[in-house]
C-alpha cells in the first residue's frame, strides 16, 4: 500500500529525520531491503490512526505498529531506533502503553548524531522517572554531553535533567551545572541556571554551590539569564532564611534593573504590546516583595520605584495589567507608605471595572484577601463590587458575594440587603444557602429596625426557604414574639405568604406559629401598615388543613399547624376560660423549639383533661370544628359521646393519615441503633376500626455522616396485612438532620400476636450496611 | 511553577502532553480527561481561569486556558504564577508555532508534535519560564533545523560512538 507521498518501500534504507518529507533512494538495493525491516514514517503511522474509523481500529493499528516497534527493538537496529521511538511516543501520547521503548531512549541519548539525541532525551523525558530504576542510567551521558556536548546538545541534557533528574542525578551532576553557569554562551548559561533551580528543589545542600554565583549573574544583560537568576534567587530566599538576609542587599540593583525596564521605552526586542519584557518585570516584582516583606529599609527604597510602575504602567494590554496587578500585590505586601496603599487598592477598584473578564476576575480575588486589612479602602469600591454580583458566571458571582458580605456594615445594610436579596431570586442554586445565610446573620448584626428584620427574614424564607439552617424558625418566631406592637403586621403577612405557597417548610411552620398565636389580629381585620384584609375563620382553617395534608409538609410543619388548629379552636370562639391556650409568654432563646414541643404535648395531654370540663355548646362547637377537619371521619360520631376517657377525644382529633404520633397510650419502640442511626416506632389503634394498626418507622441519624438509599421493608405473620406507604425519603442528612417516616398499616382482624421483622439497607459512611431483624418488645396493646 | 501543559482539541484528543512532574500514564490520561472535561463545557465569554480538577488540583493550582480555533491550550499551574502573565505566555507559544510552521493549524500539530515538543523545551523548562523572546526562540529552533540537516544519512554500519565535539562523516549515502 502506498502513502501518498508513494515512496514507502524506498524510503526506509535512508534515514534523515522525521520531520518534512525525506528523500528517498530511487534504487532500492535488493541487498539492503532484504535486511531492513520497512517501517512506517512517523507521520504515515499518524495517517493510518487517523484513519481508523473507531477506537477498536486505533487500537488494531497501534498495536499492530507497537509488535513491529518492539521487533525492531529487539533486533537493536539502530539506524531506525530513533524514528520508532518517534512513533512510540506519540501513542504514548494516546494512552498506550510504551514502557518497553524506555531502554532504547537510553541507547539513543548515548548516540553520537543530534537527530538521536534529541529523541532519545524527549523519549526521557516522558517514559522515565525517578519510580523507575533505568534513570539513573543517563546519568553519564548526561555527564559527557554537558562537558563535551555542541551547545545544542548541552541545552537537550540539561533540559531533561530539569525535568527527570532525580536527587541522586542531581547530586552527581551538579559540578557540570555549576561550570555551565559561567560559561560565554548565553544560551547555555540560561538553561544551567534554571536547572540549578531543579536541583536545589530535589536537594536543598545544593543551595551552597549555587547562591555565590548569583550576584556575577544579576549584571548580565541577557534578559534569559536575568530572568533565570531572578527566578533562582527567589528560590533561594523562599528556602532559607539566612538567603533571604543575603540577598536583601541586591534590592537596590534589582530596583535599578526594574527602572532601566520601565523607562527603556519602545524596544522591539522583548516588548510584548509595548510593554518590555513583562515576565522579567513580573519576577523582579515577585522577588521585590518577599525581599520588603516586614522589613522597612527595604520596603523604603522600593517606595519610589512602585509608585512610579504603578502610574506610568500602560493599562490598555494584558501585559501591562499584568505588571500593574504584581505591582499591586507587592504593594499591599511590603510595609509601603498608607498613600501608596491607597493608591493600590485604588488601582483594584479599577480593575473591577474593565471590561475584560480576567482582569476582573483576579481583581474580586485580591480585594478579598484585603478586605481585612484595608477595610476602609476596600468599602470605598462597594458600588462595584454590587455590580459584579450581576455576573454570568458563577464563580465570579461566588467571589462578589463573599466580598459584598463581608462590605456590609449597619450604615450601608439597608442598601445592600436589598442588592443581595435580588441576587438571591436569581443566583444560582449552589450560591443560594451561603447567601440565604449570608443574609440573615449580616440582618441579625446590622438590622436598623424590627420591622425591617422581620421583612427581610420573611424575604428570605420566601425565596429560598428550604435553604435556610434550621434555626432561622426558631429566630424568627422569638423575633416576632418580642415584638408586640409587629404582632398584627407578622401574622398578616405571614398568612399572605403562607396562602400562596405552602411548599417552603421553614416558612410554613413560622407562619402556622404565628396564626395560633395571633389569630385574632389576623381576624379582626385591620392593621396600619399594610392595606386592610378580610380574612375569615373558615379561610384560615381551610388554610392550615391544607397545610395539614399536604404530601410535602413534613412531621415538624403538621405539628405546627396542628397546634395552631388547637390554640384557634379556643380563641375563635373566644372562649378566654381554657387558660392554657393562652397566648404564649416569650420564650428562652436557646432551646426555644424544644420548649415548644414541650408546650404543645403539655397542651394536649391538659386537653385530654379538659375535654368533660366545657359545657356542652362548647364541646359542639369544638366539634364542628373537627368537621372540617375531617369529613371523613365526621359520620362517625356526630355529636359524639364525650368519652370521660382522656385518650379517646384526643384520639378523634388525631385519627388523620400520616399524622405524627401522639403522646398516646402506646409507648414508642426504639428497635435499631447502629452507629448513631436509630429506628423509632410509633404505634396508633384507631378506635373505629380495631383490626388496623398504624405504625410509623422514623429514621434518625445523629452520627458525623449521611445515610442515603435508606431502605426499610418489613414481614408480618401470614394471618395479618401488611401495607407500606411510601417513605418520605431516602437520605436522613448527618447530625440530627431531617429523619425519614415511613406508614405501616397493617390489618389484624383476628387479634393475633403481632411479630415483625424489618429489613434495613442503606448507606453509611461509605458502607453498605444490611440489617435484618425482628423486632423484640412489641408492646400488647398493639395488637390485643 | 507550572505543572503540566495540555494541548487538545474541540472533540478532547491530545495533541500535546507535557507534565512536569511525575505522574503515571493512567493518572496522566485521567488529567487528561477530566481538563478536557472542565474546559469544554465553559462558555466562550467567562473569564479563562479554572480551579483545578480533582487530579491536578488542591486549592493552590488553577487551570489557565484559551481557545483557539479548533485546540485548547491548558496551562496548570501553582499561585506562584502570575495568571495574568501566564495569558500572555500561551499567546507568545501559539505565535513562536505560527512563525515555525507558517500559519499554524491543528494539522501541523498532530504531523509534528515532536517539533512542538523542541519549541515548547526552549519556551518552558523544568515548570519555569525561560525565555519569552520570539526571535531567540525561533533562531535557536532553526540553528536545530540545519544541524539535522547536515548530519548525513546514517546507513546500518553506525560507527561507534565518537566523543568528538565535531561530528565528522566519510561518505554520503549508500545506495
Amino acid at each position: 500500500m502506498l502513502n501518498r507521498k508513494g515512496r514507502r518501500w524506498g524510503a526506509d534504507a535512508c534515514v534523515v529525520g522525521f520531520s518534512g518529507g525525506g528523500v528517498g533512494a530511487e534504487f532500492g538495493d535488493p541487498l539492503r531491503e532484504r535486511m531492513v525491516v520497512p517501517s512506517l514514517k512517523l507521520q504515515d503511522l499518524i495517517e493510518e490512526i487517523r484513519g481508523a474509523k473507531t477506537q477498536a481500529q486505533e487500537r488494531e493499528v497501534i498495536q499492530k505498529e507497537c509488535a513491529h516497534i518492539r521487533a525492531s527493538f529487539r533486533d537493536g537496529d539502530p539506524v531506525h531506533r530513533h524514528r520508532q521511538l518517534a512513533k512510540l511516543l506519540y501513542v504514548h501520547m494516546l494512552g498506550y502503553p510504551a514502557h518497553f521503548g524506555q531502554m532504547e531512549c537510553l541507547k539513543l541519548i548515548a548516540s553520537s548524531r543530534f537527530t538521536d539525541k534529541r529523541v532519545g532525551y524527549l523519549g526521557a523525558m516522558l517514559l522515565l522517572d525517578e519510580r523507575h530504576d533505568a534513570h539513573l542510567l543517563i546519568t553519564n551521558s548526561i555527564k559527557n554531553d554537558l562537558s563535551q556536548g555542541i551547545q545544542p546538545v548541552q541545552g537537550l541534557a540539561l533540559c531533561t535533567l530539569s525535568t527527570m533528574g532525580s536527587a541522586e542525578m542531581c547530586r552527581d551532576l551538579a559540578p557540570e551545572v555549576e561550570k555551565l553557569l559561567l560559561q560565554p554562551s548565553p544560551y547555555v548559561r540560561k538553561k544551567a541556571i534554571l536547572t540549578a533551580v531543579h536541583m536545589i528543589r530535589k536537594v536543598p545542600e545544593l543551595s551552597s554551590v549555587f547562591l555565590p554565583p548569583c550576584a556575577q549573574l544579576l549584571h548580565e544583560r541577557h534578559h534569559g539569564i536575568l530572568l533565570g537568576t531572578i527566578t533562582l534567587i527567589t528560590e533561594l530566599c523562599e528556602r532559607s532564611p539566612a538567603a533571604l538576609r543575603h540577598f536583601r542587599k541586591v534590592v537596590p540593583q534589582l530596583v535599578h534593573i526594574l527602572r532601566t525596564l520601565v523607562t527603556m521605552g519602545y524596544s522591539t526586542e522583548h516588548s510584548i504590546s509595548g510593554v518590555s519584557d513583562p515576565f522579567l518585570q513580573v519576577q523582579i516584582l515577585r522577588l521585590l516583595r518577599i525581599l520588603g516583606r516586614n522589613h522597612e529599609e527595604s520596603s523604603e527604597t522600593m517606595n519610589d520605584l512602585l509608585a512610579q510602575v504603578a502610574t506610568n504602567t500602560d493599562t490598555s494590554r494584558n501585559a501591562g495589567n499584568a505588571v500593574l496587578f504584581e505591582t499591586v500585590l507587592t504593594i499591599m505586601d511590603i510595609r509601603s507608605a498608607a498613600g501608596l496603599r491607597v493608591l493600590a487598592v485604588n488601582i483594584l477598584g479599577r480593575f473591577l471595572l474593565n471590561s475584560d473578564r480576567n482582569i476582573r476576575y483576579v481583581a474580586l480575588t485580591s480585594l478579598l484577601r484585603l478586605v481585612q486589612s484595608d477595610h476602609s479602602a476596600v468599602q470605598r469600591h462597594r458600588p462595584t463590587v454590587v455590580e459584579c454580583l450581576r455576573e454570568t458566571d458563577a464563580s465570579l458571582s461566588r467571589r462578589a458575594l463573599e466580598l459584598s458580605l463581608a462590605l456590609v456594615n449597619s450604615s450601608n445594610v439597608r442598601a445592600m440587603m436589598q442588592e443581595l436579596q435580588a441576587f438571591l431570586e436569581s443566583c444560582p442554586p449552589d450560591l443560594r444557602a451561603d447567601c440565604a445565610s449570608g443574609i440573615l446573620l449580616a440582618a441579625e448584626r446590622f438590622a436598623p429596625t424590627k420591622r425591617w428584620h422581620i421583612d427581610t427574614i420573611l424575604h428570605v424564607l420566601t425565596t429560598a426557604g428550604t435553604h435556610v439552617r434550621d434555626d432561622a424558625v426558631a429566630n424568627l418566631t422569638q423575633l416576632i414574639g418580642g415584638a408586640q406592637e409587629l404582632h398584627a403586621y407578622s401574622v398578616r403577612r405571614l398568612y399572605n405568604a403562607l396562602a400562596e405557597d405552602i411548599s417552603q417548610q421553614p416558612l410554613v411552620q413560622v407562619a402556622a406559629w404565628c396564626i395560633g398565636e395571633y389569630g385574632d389580629l389576623l381576624l379582626a381585620g385591620n392593621c396600619e401598615e399594610i392595606e386592610p384584609l378580610q380574612v375569615d375563620e373558615e379561610e384560615v382553617l381551610a388554610l392550615l388543613e391544607k397545610v395539614l395534608q399536604s404530601h410535602m409538609s413534613l412531621p415538624a410543619t403538621r405539628g405546627y399547624a396542628l397546634t395552631a388548629l388547637m390554640k384557634l379552636s379556643t380563641r375563635l370562639c373566644g372562649d378566654n376560660k381554657a387558660a392554657i391556650l393562652e397566648k404564649m409568654p416569650l420564650v428562652e432563646r436557646d432551646g426555644p423549639q424544644a420548649d415548644e414541643e414541650a408546650k404543645e404535648s403539655k397542651e394536649a395531654a391538659q386537653l385530654s383533661e379538659a375535654a368533660p370540663v366545657p359545657t356542652e355548646p362548647q364541646a359542639s362547637q369544638l366539634l364542628d370544628l373537627l368537621d372540617l377537619l375531617d369529613g371523613a371521619s365526621g359520620d362517625v360520631q356526630h355529636p359524639p359521646p364525650l368519652d370521660p376517657s382522656p385518650g379517646g377525644a384526643l384520639i378523634h382529633l388525631l385519627d388523620l393519615p400520616c399524622v405524627p404520633p401522639p403522646p398516646a397510650p402506646i409507648p414508642d419502640l426504639k428497635v435499631f441503633e447502629r452507629e448513631g442511626v436509630q429506628l423509632n416506632l410509633s404505634f396508633i389503634r384507631p378506635p373505629e376500626n380495631p383490626a388496623l394498626l398504624l405504625i410509623t418507622v422514623t429514621a434518625t441519624n445523629f452520627s458525623e455522616g449521611d445515610v442515603t438509599h435508606f431502605i426499610c421493608q418489613a414481614a408480618v405473620p401470614k394471618s395479618l396485612q401488611l401495607q407500606l406507604q411510601a417513605p418520605s425519603g431516602n437520605t436522613v442528612p448527618a447530625r440530627g438532620g431531617l429523619p425519614i417516616t415511613q406508614l405501616f398499616r397493617i390489618l389484624n382482624p383476628n387479634k393475633a400476636p403481632l411479630r415483625l421483622k424489618l429489613r434495613l439497607t442503606y448507606d453509611h459512611f461509605h458502607q453498605s450496611v444490611q440489617e435484618i431483624f425482628e423486632v423484640n418488645n412489641l408492646p400488647v396493646e398493639s395488637w390485643q | 511553577m507550572i505543572k503540566a501543559i495540555l494541548i487538545f482539541n474541540n472533540h478532547g484528543k491530545p495533541r500535546l502532553s507535557k507534565f512536569y512532574q511525575p505522574y503515571s500514564e493512567d493518572t496522566q490520561q485521567q488529567i487528561i480527561r477530566e481538563t478536557f472535561h472542565l474546559v469544554s463545557k465553559r462558555d466562550e465569554n467567562v473569564y479563562n481561569f479554572l480551579e483545578g480538577g480533582l487530579l491536578i488540583g488542591g486549592s493552590d493550582n488553577k487551570l489557565i486556558y484559551r481557545h483557539y480555533a479548533t485546540l485548547y491550550f491548558v496551562f496548570c499551574v501553582d499561585s506562584s504564577e502570575s495568571e495574568l502573565g501566564i495569558l500572555d505566555l500561551i499567546q507568545i507559544f501559539v505565535e513562536t508555532l505560527d512563525k515555525c510552521f507558517e500559519n499554524v493549524c491543528e494539522l501541523d500539530l498532530i504531523f509534528h508534535v515532536d517539533k512542538v515538543h523542541n519549541i515548547l523545551a526552549e519556551m518552558v523548562m523544568a515548570g519555569m519560564v525561560l525565555e519569552t523572546n520570539m526571535n531567540e526562540i525561533v533562531t535557536q529552533i532553526d540553528a536545530q533545523k540545519k544541524l539535522e540537516k547536515s548530519e548525513p544519512r546514517q546507513h546500518s554500519e553506525t560507527p561507534s560512538l565518537l566523543k568528538n565535539k565535531k561530528l565528522i562523516w566519510r561518505g554520503g549515502v549508500h545506495l
